[in-house]
Formats: structure tokens, C-alpha cells, sequence
């Protein structure tokens, strides 16, 4: 059997390449792209009006009330503008630690911020927002550090919201910038330094531009992330709706709606994936 | 690039402070952890280690645990032979829209969590009309999973020369043979690092989770997330947060140090594979 196969496969890499892929892309393509299909085609249906329940009749109502509701238009704002908030704050907190790891520090001290900044990456995340938690709470770790100072943190609501999420995604950014930053040939600084440039021209001239790539690659999981989450706003939040809330709200009651609302943040990211190809972001993903 | 002295030193303490802004919170929730205090009163007014006692001896946190580690345990292994797979035909093989299987295989992490959560439930409850179950998670996280294994084995085999396999090919091995022989030697680190990263993603999703968990059912995550509002559980919460914390962050260092020490090895001293241990 074994034999057989092997001489099947043998000199036929097409086949080969096929039968690698079946498993992997079968998944990929009708479980994960075929859900994304369902969830369209379920953002069509309606709940009867009496019984409650799913009609598969097609309407286009869950989509008139994402547009033209001004309740769900300002929580779509709401979410595109904290995301849009967290997105540069990241960029503005992950660019100098990632100057400093890629251009300054000699290989050992590098290598130890790369696991720092790394280890806390994917893990705890749920965690994280529960710290935050507790540090923002009214008798917490922030209001008695401002204390002597004589003034009071956020506590729970927007602000906190802002805060929390950039903390959680700060380390996808560092990396895309970090790499982007390290492919930067130290030859090209000491050439426009030789030249008479200063450090703030050479920074403004030939770093800024060819690390924009990697931050809008950082950028693509900051906004991402953002726009779908709902557990920072329940822990951290006082109450404001986000696009995550909403649809977790509504998934048990109305799943169609729940449906309609969750392309609202596919379409915003379609077009940002594409405006982040064209400046060329892909190859530092 | 000379900077200044004065620069330099500016760097160097935004440094000290994005990494002090990255590490305190994780510190604050261990000391939380051992706090005497019911509330998140700070300074903690005494230390214990009663509430680690309470959290194992709570029979809804221990199943959560137990229930977690059986849905990571298994998504990884899903993830596991679904990159592998991928992943070999991406490094070996020429074929139309080669490039689209990186794009599709990140898709899933890329997009929102309640995107792909809310897609996967639709599929399950309106189409295949299944119940949420072990199933339907395990589906679920070994999606989002088998970008980690992906990423991590193919950066190993596009430094490893196909040569090899192709010479065993050639002296007639099986592919089976030809796999077990020379490319699972080669690339074992490289799995074992994408299964821990695995692992420790799978154990501490929580959005996707909501969505496709079944009713009764608890993941670790869930458990704290129902629980983080009941006032008497909070201490049991906190040393719950500080498990995770561990078994989340353990894998992470782990997986780098497996991968750092294949990539130094390869390049002559370079830093990480950063695309290798960071998925996306």
C-alpha cells in the first residue's frame, strides 16, 4: 500500500502539493470562508414577528437598521474612533521601544527585550483586562498612586476603555516595527549622517518612510482587535456599546441582527487591508 | 545611527517606561492574588496564601481548568497537522495562489474575534444544526490556531534545504518514511514551539469561545469572565488569573527559546525569527 502510494506520488509534484493542501485549504476554505459566507446569508434573514424564531426569507431590514439607526451609526463611531485612538497611541508607545531594541542596544539587551516584549503577546489576555480592573477600581492601585498628587483616575468608562485596549495590543505593534526597523541597513543612517543630515532630518527623511510599511502592518491587529472586542467595555467600560457588545448582545435574541451588525467591522477591515496593501504593509505582516 | 547623548538617554527611559507600562499590571494582579482583602483595596492590608487553597478546592474552577486544557489539547493537535501540512506545501511546492494560503490561513486571527465567533455559531446552530459542544470549540480554536504552527514550521523549512528530502525520495522512500526520517527530525522544534503557542492561544481565547461553547460548559477563561462580578469570589478569581497567567505565559518563553536557539544557530548570532514566534 504504502508502495503503491509512493509510486503514485513519485515525480508528481502537483499531486503531491494537492494532497499537502487538501486537508488545511478543505478547512480553511468551505469551514472558516464558508462560515463567513453563512453569516452573510444569515444577516438576510428576519425573526418572525409572533413566534420568534429564524425565517429564512431574505430582507434587507438588519442592514437599513446598521445604516440608518442613529443608535447603532454612533456605536460604529464609537468603535472606529477608540480603535482609531488605540491604534496611535500603539504606534506612538511601540516606535521609540522599537528604535531602541532595533538601532540602539547591543544583541544581548535586545534579545531579553524581545522575550519581554513577546511573552505577555497572546497570552492572558482576558487576564490583563481583569487587572486593569482592579487597578482602575475606585480603592485600586491607580487612585491611591494619584492620590498624593491630588487628583483621581479615569476609573471605569472611556477612558479606560482606550487605555486598556492599548495596553493589550501594544505588543503587535512593537513586533511588525521592531522587524521593520532591523531591516533598515545601518549603512543608510551613516550615509545621510555623513552627508550633513541631523539625527531629527535622517529620522523625518529616510527612517520614517521605510518603517511606515511596518507600522501600518502593527496597525492592521491594533484597529482589528479593537473593533470586535466586547469583554475590555464589560470589564473596564460604564456602559457605552460597541460594535462588540451589540452583537453579543443580540446573538441569542436575534441572531440575523447580531449577523448584520458583524460585517459592519469585515467591511471596515476589507478596506483597510487594502489600503494597507497598497503601501505595501503585507510584507511585514 | 550616533544620537546624541541626550537622545539616547531619552530612548532609553520610554523604554523603561513602555516596558514597566507592559509588566505592572501583571504584577499587580499576582499581588492581588495574595491579598487578605475581599476588594481590590490597594495597598493589599495583609498577604495569604488561603486563596489559592479556595481556588483548587473549587470544584467550577477545576472543571473550567480541566475542561480548558482538554479543548487546548486538542485543538493543538488539529492545528498541529493542518500547519504541518500547509506548511510543507507552501515551503516545497510551486502551485497556483501559493501566496493566497498565507493570506487564508492568517485570515481567521486577523479578522475580529466575534466575527469569526459569530460565523462558526451561525454555521453550527442554522446549518449543520448541531449543538454547541467540545466539538464545536475544538472546531473553533484549532481554526485560529493553525496559523502559529504554520508560521513557525515554515520559517524552519525555508532555511532547510528541500534537498534532503528530495535525495530520499529519489534512494525510494515513502513519503511517510521520507517525513518521519528527515523533515520531522529537522523541523521538531519548530512543532513543539508552535504547539506550546498553540496551546497557550487556545487556553486563554476567550471571544470566539462565548460563541461556540457549549450550554453548561465552562472554559477557564468563561469561568472567570462569569465570575469576575460576584463579590465573594474575587479573591478566587484573582489566584484563578494568576494560573492563567502562568500556564499562558510559560509556553510563550518556552517556544521562543526553541526557535531563538535553531535561528542563532542558522544566522550566525541573529536575533529571533520574529515572524516565527509572533503568528501574525
Amino acid at each position: 500500500m504504502g508502495r503503491r502510494l509512493a509510486d503514485l506520488f513519485h515525480g508528481r509534484p502537483r499531486l503531491q502539493a494537492g494532497a499537502l493542501l487538501a486537508g488545511p485549504v478543505g478547512w480553511l476554505v468551505v469551514g472558516y470562508l464558508g462560515s463567513l459566507a453563512v453569516l452573510l446569508v444569515t444577516s438576510f434573514w428576519t425573526l418572525g414577528e409572533l413566534s420568534g424564531e429564524i425565517e429564512q426569507t431574505f430582507t434587507l431590514d438588519n442592514f437599513r437598521d446598521v445604516v440608518e439607526n442613529d443608535v447603532y451609526r454612533s456605536v460604529t463611531g464609537r468603535t472606529v474612533l477608540i480603535a482609531g485612538l488605540v491604534t496611535v497611541t500603539d504606534a506612538l508607545l511601540a516606535f521609540p521601544l522599537a528604535f531602541y531594541m532595533a538601532k540602539i542596544a547591543g544583541p544581548r539587551t535586545r534579545g531579553l527585550l524581545l522575550v519581554a516584549v513577546l511573552m505577555p503577546l497572546w497570552s492572558a489576555y482576558l487576564v490583563k483586562i481583569f487587572a486593569w480592573r482592579g487597578i482602575l477600581s475606585q480603592e485600586g492601585v491607580l487612585n491611591w498612586a494619584l492620590e498624593p498628587l491630588g487628583i483621581e483616575g479615569p476609573g471605569y468608562g472611556l477612558v479606560a476603555v482606550w487605555l486598556v485596549m492599548s495596553y493589550i495590543w501594544l505588543p503587535y505593534m512593537v513586533i511588525p516595527i521592531y522587524a521593520g526597523l532591523e531591516r533598515i541597513p545601518n549603512t543608510l543612517l551613516s550615509a545621510s549622517e555623513d552627508m550633513g543630515a541631523k539625527p531629527t532630518y535622517t529620522f523625518r527623511r529616510v527612517i520614517l518612510p521605510l518603517a511606515l510599511p511596518a507600522v501600518i502592518a502593527g496597525s492592521i491587529f491594533t484597529f482589528s482587535l479593537t473593533l470586535g472586542d466586547f469583554i475590555a467595555p464589560t470589564l473596564v467600560g460604564s456602559g457605552e456599546q460597541f460594535i462588540g457588545t451589540v452583537v453579543r448582545d443580540n446573538f441569542t435574541v436575534d441572531l440575523p441582527f447580531a449577523a448584520a451588525f458583524a460585517t459592519v467591522p469585515i467591511v471596515i477591515m476589507i478596506v483597510y487591508l487594502l489600503v494597507a496593501r497598497r503601501m505595501g504593509a503585507f510584507e511585514h505582516l | 545611527m550616533r544620537l546624541s547623548r541626550g537622545s539616547q538617554a531619552l530612548l532609553r527611559i520610554s523604554t523603561g517606561i513602555t516596558l514597566a507600562f507592559i509588566y505592572v499590571p501583571l504584577l499587580v494582579i499576582v499581588v492581588y492574588a495574595f491579598s487578605v482583602s475581599r476588594t481590590f483595596e490597594w495597598p493589599p492590608p495583609g498577604f495569604t496564601f488561603d486563596w489559592f487553597d479556595l481556588a483548587f478546592d473549587n470544584t467550577g474552577a477545576r472543571d473550567a481548568f480541566v475542561y480548558s486544557v482538554k479543548t487546548g489539547l486538542l485543538a493543538t493537535a488539529v492545528a498541529l497537522v493542518l500547519g504541518t501540512l500547509a506548511s510543507l506545501a507552501v515551503a516545497r511546492h510551486r502551485f497556483f495562489g501559493r501566496e493566497t494560503v498565507s493570506f487564508l490561513v492568517i485570515l481567521p486571527i486577523a479578522l475580529p474575534g466575534i466575527v469569526t465567533g459569530i460565523a462558526l455559531n451561525s454555521t453550527f446552530t442554522q446549518v449543520l444544526g448541531i449543538d454547541l459542544s467540545l466539538f464545536t470549540i475544538v472546531v473553533a480554536h484549532a481554526t485560529f490556531c493553525i496559523v502559529v504552527v504554520y508560521n513557525n514550521v515554515i520559517a524552519r523549512l525555508r532555511r532547510l534545504s528541500g534537498s534532503f528530502e528530495e535525495a530520499s525520495a529519489d534512494l525510494g522512500a515513502t513519503p511517510w518514511q521520507t517525513f518521519r526520517l528527515i523533515t520531522l527530525p529537522n523541523t521538531r522544534t519548530a512543532l513543539v514551539a508552535g504547539a506550546l503557542l498553540a496551546f497557550a492561544l487556545s487556553f486563554d481565547e476567550i471571544i470566539v469561545t462565548t460563541f461556540t461553547v457549549g450550554a453548561g460548559d465552562q472554559t477557564l477563561p468563561i469561568w472567570i469572565f462569569t465570575n469576575f462580578s460576584r463579590p465573594n469570589q474575587l479573591p478566587i478569581v484573582n489566584a484563578v488569573a494568576v494560573i492563567v497567567i502562568l500556564i499562558s505565559i510559560i509556553p510563550v518563553y518556552l517556544a521562543y527559546r526553541l526557535t531563538r536557539e535553531e535561528s542563532t544557530a542558522a544566522r550566525g548570532g541573529a536575533p529571533v525569527a520574529s515572524g516565527a514566534v509572533t503568528a501574525p
